[in-house]
């Protein structure tokens, strides 16, 4: 309860701090330091009326002690003693976001600094979810925030918003895609990395309302999560979708999923995560996976190699190929891509199986499971090739 | 994307080890702990140990419950690990990078290795 509360209000804290100091990594510190005061304080003495205004007050309080410790500052300091904060304007939080996903940062720099800065995470709770050490994380940040200000990135709006924000969308579906990727390890204590981008996403959304590509991403976010669930077995395995338990999935991600992408396609110029988005969607309304519209898919996927393509996209639009026209079709298209990309062998496999040529299936199968980079995917693979044998 | 690089022990590394002046020594030395402390400021660094030597290896299994610790049968073996650096990085690309600046490359090679993750592709 009140680590939620402190959650929603880091940004808001941290964007009206720095925009009032225009110095975002003394204003980092400082709102880190309310927000662990108010983690100690608020549980025992109950939460103030304007938790926002309370958080803003400590943060610039600590701020200015920071400064104070700064001698070359000393002078600043009475101006900035006389004007306290009073407001939280709606862009700052827009402004925290793109400062953190800046285009001079590293993707792992800005997935830190975005879990922190926006996402008032401790630099703890962020090393447990990436499983990587603390003084790690820490220097991530601390080497992110320098990197900022060697390039002289300022805390205002920039002018080329509508570039940014591209760059903004990735690094969410990073955060994402890190939640099923870092999830090994003991759950207990551990922020789920998916549920935070999707809120952090809803936040971006809240902000940009009329971006058809964040509607496109949330949605995604929402049909993938959706099946999480039914996604792996007991042993870490993964299951594929043909053969999830449906009555697992997450129906009210599913509706909020299917009814956002709806609209968006409805309403804005398609994009790559609309359309990503699209295609989740139709497995997920799927009652069963043979009323599959497969057709639907393929076209989908052909739309999306053509917007943002890729090996995945091409080897995803294979297996919709060769469920739309038949193993051998997809075997073909498969030769005819040349592609390099170590899931080759497991959609070769596949085909190979549904061929019903078994022996080269449970080569391939075997050959795929020695390539694959996932622990859920090899176990698979395995249990694939044992299947077979 | 985690990777794991590995530094054997082997009779070639040893007897690179046995030709190297002191000096040559304490830089091999210098520059492991160097590196280390230059993966931590950088951020990418997870883990990082030596090991000792193979002969204070145990060997543990457990047959009908009971746990049996032994010396093991495999103390002629030539080749064993050393010593590892566990790192971070975005892309295979900066961990060879990194791999190129453990000292023991410049006098044997390392090994890379990825590290599975837990991602899943569905299909």
């Amino acid at each position: 309860m009140v680590e939620d509360l402190l959650r929603t209000s880091a940004p808001q804290v941290l964007a009206a701090v720095a925009r009032r100091y225009g110095d975002f990594d003394a204003a980092e510190d400082a709102v880190q330091e309310a927000l662990f005061a108010a983690s100690r304080q608020w549980p025992a003495d109950g939460i103030p009326d304007n938790p926002v205004a309370w958080l803003i007050r400590v943060a610039s309080r600590r701020l200015i002690e920071i400064v104070r410790n700064e001698r070359a500052r000393r002078r600043r300091e009475e101006s900035l003693l006389q004007d306290p904060i009073a407001c939280v304007r709606g862009d700052d939080e827009l402004t925290l976001l793109l400062l953190c996903c800046h285009p001079a940062l590293t993707p792992p720099a800005q997935v830190a600094l975005t879990l922190r800065a926006v996402g008032g995470l401790s630099t703890a709770e962020i090393a447990r979810a990436l499983l990587i050490p603390e003084k790690t994380v820490g220097q991530r940040i601390s080497r992110a925030k320098q990197r900022l200000r060697d390039v002289g990135a300022k805390f205002t709006l920039p002018g080329d918003l509508e570039a940014r924000l591209p760059g903004v969308r990735q690094t969410l579906y990073l955060i994402f895609n890190e939640g099923s990727t870092a999830s090994s390890g003991s759950a207990l204590h551990r922020v789920e990395l998916s549920a935070e981008a999707i809120r952090l996403t809803r936040q971006l959304r809240a902000l940009r309302p009329e971006d058809g590509e964040v509607a496109g991403l949330l949605a995604l976010m929402l049909l993938t999560d959706a099946r999480r669930p039914a996604r792996t077995r007991e042993d870490g395995a993964l299951v594929p979708l043909a053969e999830q338990d449906r009555a697992l999935w997450d129906r009210d991600f599913i509706a909020e999923g299917v009814a956002l992408i709806t609209d968006a396609l409805r309403r804005y110029a398609v994009g790559p995560f609309q359309v990503q988005a699209a295609i989740a969607a139709v497995h997920d309304e799927a009652p069963s996976a043979a009323e599959t519209d497969w057709p639907q898919i393929l076209e989908l996927y052909r739309l999306l190699a053509a917007l943002a393509p890729g090996p995945m996209v091409t080897l995803n639009r294979i297996v919709a190929l060769a469920e739309v026209d038949g193993p051998a079709a997809g075997l073909r298209a498969l030769d005819a891509a040349e592609l390099d990309h170590y899931r080759v062998a497991a959609v070769r496999a596949h085909l190979l199986e549904r061929a019903g040529d078994l022996g080269a299936a449970r080569e391939e199968y075997r050959r795929a499971a020695r390539l694959t980079l996932s622990l859920p995917e090899r176990r698979y693979l395995e249990a694939r090739v044992a299947r077979l044998a | 994307m985690k990777y794991l690089i590995l530094i054997q022990s082997n009779p070639r590394s040893l007897a690179a080890w046995e030709k190297m002046s002191d000096d040559e020594r304490m830089a091999f030395g210098r520059d492991h702990r160097r590196l280390s402390e230059r993966m931590a400021d950088e951020g990418v660094l997870v883990v990082s140990e030596g090991l000792a030597d193979h002969s204070l290896s145990k060997w543990v299994s457990v047959r009908d419950g009971g746990t049996i610790s032994s010396d093991g049968p495999y103390a002629e073996v030539k080749e064993h690990l050393a010593g590892f650096y566990l790192i971070d990085t975005p892309s295979l690309d900066e961990a060879i990078a990194w791999a190129a600046r453990v000292p023991d490359a410049r006098y044997t090679e390392v090994e890379v290795r990825p590290v599975l993750d837990m991602s899943g592709w569905e299909f």
